[in-house]
């Protein structure tokens, strides 16, 4: 079967985002306001796999080892099948 | 003793730091390419700056997985020497071998600067270099930002691990001469048993007469007397 995660991967709510900030200052000049701007990453990985439950733990390893810092970062995935 | 460099892709001042170490400072010296997993019966490992596999996903968060890294992580895990310098630091931290995490400098520059970084606490790179000499040595980074929750922050204040930290000519540690944004004004750090050693400014590109800058030089020689 044939899986596609979509990740995001964002700074922590708590920590300073120097380029959300510069963002949404650079928003404000633009006259569009927001309250909060958070830039992070979003990864799209396509495998095959037996079923979705090792595709989810595939990804969740990817991100635990390697895709995230989980000091610094916070991240959520989404999984779906594709069928052709 | 001997040293060994680890050479990634993207690697740009082992040379630099080959050359300070093999001619400045007449020590051996080993090329480790990071593909190999042999660390050449070097003592001492070096972790130099550069962009290893071009800072892909984050600093450092690739290269913690290069073959010469596994035989690295086992070398400090039995108590061998490794420092990492601006990359290496990174790498250090991705590995977890050092606490911490170098984020993104705050006002978002990249930062090449010749500045001041005072000694903070005794160890191999420091127990030479008088506590109140201040020394100059050049920053390059744009992901230098020592970062750590509450709790690490306290146990490495505690264990006396902060080594280096960001300050004026005299010595005077304040968040004006905090270039990068780093709490407590960190610039190094070292682990627990104080083998690890991790540091983002540069101290082979201060060790030549003709850069006119040797305070760099002062910290190899402490490595060097505190070895032998």
């Amino acid at each position: 079967m044939n899986f596609i995660a979509k990740i995001n991967i964002l700074p922590k709510e708590a920590l300073l985002d120097p380029q959300g900030n510069a963002v949404k200052k650079a928003m404000n000049n633009l006259n569009l306001s927001s309250q909060k701007v958070r830039i992070g990453k979003h990864i799209i990985i396509e495998l095959s796999c037996n079923d979705k439950k090792e595709a989810s733990q595939i990804i969740e390893q990817s991100c635990k080892k390697l895709l995230a810092n989980q000091i610094t970062e916070e991240y959520s995935y989404k999984i779906e099948e594709v069928t052709d | 003793m001997k040293f060994g460099v680890v050479v990634f892709p993207g690697s740009n001042c082992d040379q630099d730091m080959f050359y300070t170490l093999k001619k400045t400072l007449d020590q051996r010296v080993e090329y480790l390419w990071h593909k190999e997993n042999n660390l050449k019966n070097c003592d001492f490992i070096v972790l130099p700056g550069g962009f290893s596999y071009g800072d892909y996903l984050r600093s450092g968060a690739i290269a913690k997985f290069s073959p010469i890294m596994k035989s690295v992580i086992e070398h400090a895990e039995n108590g061998g020497y490794v420092l990492g310098i601006c990359n290496g630091f990174q790498i250090l931290c991705e590995s977890k071998l050092l606490p911490g995490t170098l984020l993104r400098n705050i006002n978002q520059k990249f930062i090449c600067k010749n500045l001041y970084v005072k000694t903070s606490n005794s160890c191999l790179l420091t127990n030479h270099i008088n506590s109140k000499k201040t020394l100059q040595i050049p920053i390059a980074h744009a992901e230098g930002r020592f970062y750590a929750d509450p709790s690490t922050i306290g146990s490495i204040t505690t264990n006396k691990q902060i080594i280096f930290k960001y300050c004026n000519e005299n010595g005077d540690v304040n968040t004006e001469h905090n270039p990068n944004g780093s709490l407590k004004n960190i610039a190094g750090i070292c682990n627990k048993e104080r083998n690890i050693f991790g540091m983002m400014p540069h101290p082979e590109r201060a060790c030549d007469q003709n850069l006119n800058n040797l305070d760099g030089k002062l910290i190899f020689e402490s490595i060097i007397k505190s070895i032998k």
